[in-house]
């Protein structure tokens, strides 16, 4: 597979990407932007706790794509997992939000020539983390998964994910291995 | 807003001793080895052969312990393995 994320000598960081690639990499900047923006705070919330991000309640998500990417923190713990939602969940979608603002905004100001600085690495693989992970939710990837794939007819809609979930996973791996210590 | 009291019954762990806790990494089929030892090294300044051998551990244990201490300082582990998009837990050591 060509392309994926090379050192410059300069110590940036270039990704080329063909105009379709880089239109669908906007687009799935979009829809994390839209899947983890924190909902609006509850007009009657104490506004303290709003402006330190506590929730008053917090739920545990139906949707699993949202609940592998904000996880429970207990196992055994309900109520424990239940507070620890209610005073980490805002901000946590918040970073998640600022990758996926960060990449989006790259994009944005190149052209197939993508070129960050390193400092941004971070933002750009935790962002293509949580498009793996919604991914995979969606598609149901498990540790059989290569195999069941090839058994999927030609028309089967998640052949697709799986194609963009399969470039995402190269291009992870190609900016963790210059971003490695 | 609720007009019930708030909660005041406070959690039966906190009028315990210290014990250590710990935080708990566990095995997922999406994120890649390599981000793995990344996280690893990157939150936790841990060298690489460490943080190779823990994400050794959670790929074919299903597991690993990566950091024990306070509660508090557990729930911020945990936090961050979320911020990174790793799978993790808080627990007392038993």
């Amino acid at each position: 597979m060509p392309g994926g994320f090379v050192l410059e000598p300069n110590g940036r960081v270039l990704l080329r990407l063909e105009p379709v690639e880089r239109m669908l990499m906007l687009s799935l900047c979009e829809q994390i932007i839209e899947l983890v923006s924190p909902q609006d705070a509850d007009p009657d919330a104490d506004p303290l706790a709003v402006a330190v991000g506590i929730d008053e309640q917090a739920w545990t998500p139906e949707d699993p794509v949202l609940l592998r990417l904000f996880p429970e923190a207990y196992t055994e713990d309900p109520a424990a997992s239940s507070d620890f939602r209610r005073f980490t969940e805002r901000d946590l979608r918040q970073t998640k939000l600022n990758h996926a603002q960060t990449v989006r905004d790259g994009l944005e100001r190149s052209g197939e020539k993508v070129l960050l600085p390193l400092s941004l690495g971070p933002s750009w693989l935790g962002f293509m983390n949580d498009v793996r992970l919604a991914l995979g939710e969606r598609i149901g990837i498990d540790d059989d998964f290569h195999e069941e794939v090839a058994e999927l007819p030609e028309d089967d809609p998640r052949l697709a994910m799986v194609g963009v979930y399969d470039w995402l996973t190269y291009l992870q791996d190609s900016l963790v291995q210059i971003m490695l210590p | 807003m609720s007009i019930a009291p708030a909660e005041v019954e406070q959690t039966a762990a906190q009028a315990e001793p210290d014990r250590p806790w710990i935080t708990i990494v566990w095995n997922d089929p999406v994120n890649l080895m390599s981000y793995v030892t990344y996280v690893f090294m990157t939150y936790f300044h841990y060298d690489r052969e460490k943080a190779e051998k823990l994400m050794l551990d959670v790929h074919e244990r299903g597991r690993a312990v990566v950091s024990n201490g306070t509660r508090e300082s557990m729930e911020r582990d945990v936090t961050a393995m979320h911020g990174y998009g790793l799978w993790a837990t808080l627990q007392k050591d038993d």
